[in-house]
């Protein structure tokens, strides 16, 4: 059943529940974030429109910073406004930021340990027609390599405001993760956001369903359904990839298990490879793995490439079936 | 305001000792490099000690000058300049690249109080102080952006990355290049023509500068033009001899990243020594 203390939204399984690409409750987010202190600015490589950063610009013209399409620009202009004191938020597709310019993010934004907060948009496969070169699905693998490097992948919209609002009162490097797609809004301004703790959504016993990102809604429809078979199931917002929320993740392992994990992401480094690094070595249980099995991806409908790649309500019920049946 | 003999001198002196440390230095550590460090001896000093506003006692000072250096590999002239200007001791140079030091193998910012950056990848560093630079402009602060960059750094995408951002907006910016014409792999203009460096730059939007990069007059008078160049950030092309100072390093690549040995040290030592003493004697 539901978790009632994570105030859903109570049309969460109706078929007309509202769907906002989280990239818009980031662009919210940050016109909040730049209200909230000055010394938030905002820099973008030309893509202003598309990773809704162009409130912000309409808001504070002065705090904006059009770099154009020179990914390691953006984020070197960056670690040096941060080092003068600013707080830079800045934005581009994910194959591009933090794709094109790991380098530079890796030594002088997080060994340097300056306070940017990088936002990818449009990762993952949803991303839809515009083919793989434009589909982040190893984003979240780089960044969570890197020492210093918060990682966050928002549910929905409202959680990706809340992230941004968060992000701008740390003093960590972060990497904020987006989707182009519209994706069903299943938190609301009541349910619970924390950096690094991970929110349970669903209440079972019989196993734990960890995801990040619009699979989490997926996961909630799995849990729905394998409840209806008798299967009572967790399901766990992992939206802090890094750092790992451990506590939740442990109990998850001890109460109930078995695990499967499920990201738009390829299936090497990312959420599930953080789940399985830590269970692995502290409380080992059944675990599978759901994502882009070391694949591009490529143009079509959102709805029809996460059917092709496997990231479906069904295939997270075959899993759970699975592992189930792995334990002792 | 233009240097008088007596402060040349002085400088000169300077650097003379700051050369020294740094042979002395690269030997205790066994690896590094030798001829960037010994061709900037003369840049740093002018800096340190006569061009930037800094006070070595107040590193987060929030109204001092900032220095960034972008070739991170020739931090040798910089940590010795640092040490002689008072930053930490200068016994402390003996730990260059050794475990537990605060002077790494390549510059790390949260390593050393009073250093900027964290450098060594090449490329990156003109963006870095063109960010600092761009929110000294829109702050309207007073410090000013000082940018230490390579000539084979010019080969990175990224430098013109920020060649372009700096030149669009005016930045109070002045980048100093190192204009020695070698890189690891050899001549500069044999592994990628950056000429004409001038009219590029010009054609950027930056004014440009050329110096002889041992000259403390011309060191010193680019500095104070750069200043008064209000509506462009300001590139000094400081031609440079990698290894000045030890005839047998000067304009060899191959001292590019390599440490003298025992004999190579004492030789380079001496060397500097005497000429020491005639800058010392000329003095008198």
């Amino acid at each position: 059943m539901i978790n009632p203390t994570a105030h859903l939204n109570p049309k969460i399984f109706d078929d007309d529940i509202e769907r906002v690409p989280s990239r818009d409750g980031f662009g919210e987010g940050l016109v909040i974030a730049g209200e909230e202190n000055s010394q938030v600015v905002a820099l973008c490589a030309d893509l202003t429109e598309s990773t809704r950063i162009e409130a912000f610009k309409a808001k504070f013209p002065d705090r904006f910073v059009e770099i154009g399409v020179a990914e390691q620009n953006l984020a070197t202009v960056a670690s040096g406004m941060a080092a003068a004191g600013k707080i830079p938020f800045i934005s581009s597709y994910a194959t591009f930021s933090p794709g094109r310019n790991w380098e530079q993010i890796r030594t002088t934004i997080c060994y340097n340990n300056q306070p940017v907060k990088i936002i990818g948009s449009h990762a993952g496969i949803s991303v839809g027609p515009d083919g793989a070169t434009h589909q982040a699905l190893e984003d979240m693998a780089i960044m969570r390599a890197l020492p210093n490097m918060v990682v966050i992948c928002p549910t929905d919209a409202v959680e990706a405001k809340k992230a941004t609002i968060a992000l701008a009162k740390t003093m960590q490097p972060t990497y904020l993760r987006l989707s182009r797609d519209k994706v069903p809004t299943i938190t609301t301004l009541q349910t619970p956001f924390e950096i690094g703790r991970a929110e349970v959504l669903y209440e079972g016993k019989d196993l734990t369903i960890v995801a990040c990102g619009q699979l989490v809604y997926a996961a909630l429809q799995a849990a729905k359904a394998l409840e209806d078979e008798g299967i009572s199931t967790r399901v766990i917002n992992c939206h802090t990839i890094k750092p790992l929320d451990h506590k939740t993740l442990l109990k998850a392992a001890e109460e109930t298990g078995a695990i499967v994990t499920i990201e738009e992401h390829q299936v090497t480094g990312g959420l599930g490879g953080a789940v399985a690094e830590f269970l692995s070595q502290n409380f080992p249980v059944p675990i599978k793995i759901l994502g882009v099995e070391d694949h591009f991806g490529e143009s079509g409908e959102t709805q029809e490439l996460l059917k092709k790649f496997g990231l479906t309500k069904e295939m997270i019920i075959k899993a759970a079936t699975k592992v189930v049946r792995m334990k002792a | 305001m233009s240097l008088n003999d007596w402060q040349i001198h002085t400088l000169e002196e300077q650097a003379n000792s700051i050369r020294q440390d740094i042979i002395k230095m690269l030997l205790e550590a066994g690896s590094g490099h030798s001829a960037g460090p010994l061709g900037m001896a003369d840049i740093f000093t002018a800096l340190y000690f006569h061009v930037l506003k800094i006070d070595p006692k107040n590193v987060t000072d929030p109204d001092r000058d900032r220095l960034v250096l972008s070739n991170g590999h020739i931090c040798p002239v910089l940590y010795t300049t640092m040490a002689h200007r008072g930053y930490f001791p200068i016994s402390e140079l003996a730990t260059l690249r050794k475990l537990g030091t605060r002077l790494q193998g390549h510059p790390h910012r949260e390593a050393l109080p009073g250093l900027e950056t964290t450098s060594g990848p090449l490329g990156s560093g003109l963006s870095q102080a063109s960010g600092m630079a761009y929110v000294a402009k829109m702050d309207n602060l007073k410090w000013r952006t000082y940018c230490l960059t390579s000539d084979g750094e010019h080969d990175a995408g990224n430098t013109w990355e920020a060649v372009l951002f700096a030149g669009k907006n005016h930045l109070p910016l002045t980048a100093i290049m190192d204009r020695n014409n070698i890189q690891i792999d050899g001549v500069t203009e044999e592994i990628m023509p950056l000429e004409s460096v001038k009219a590029k730059y010009e054609a950027f939007n930056w004014h440009v500068i050329e110096i002889d990069g041992h000259n403390f007059a011309q060191i010193v008078d680019a500095c104070d033009q750069a200043l008064a160049v209000v509506e462009k950030p300001t590139m000094i092309l400081a031609h440079t001899i990698p290894g000045k100072g030890v005839d047998f390093m000067e304009k060899k690549f191959e001292w590019h990243g390599k440490p003298p040995n025992a004999e190579e040290a004492k030789l380079a030592l001496h060397e500097l020594r005497t000429l020491g003493r005639k800058i010392q004697s000329e003095h008198q």
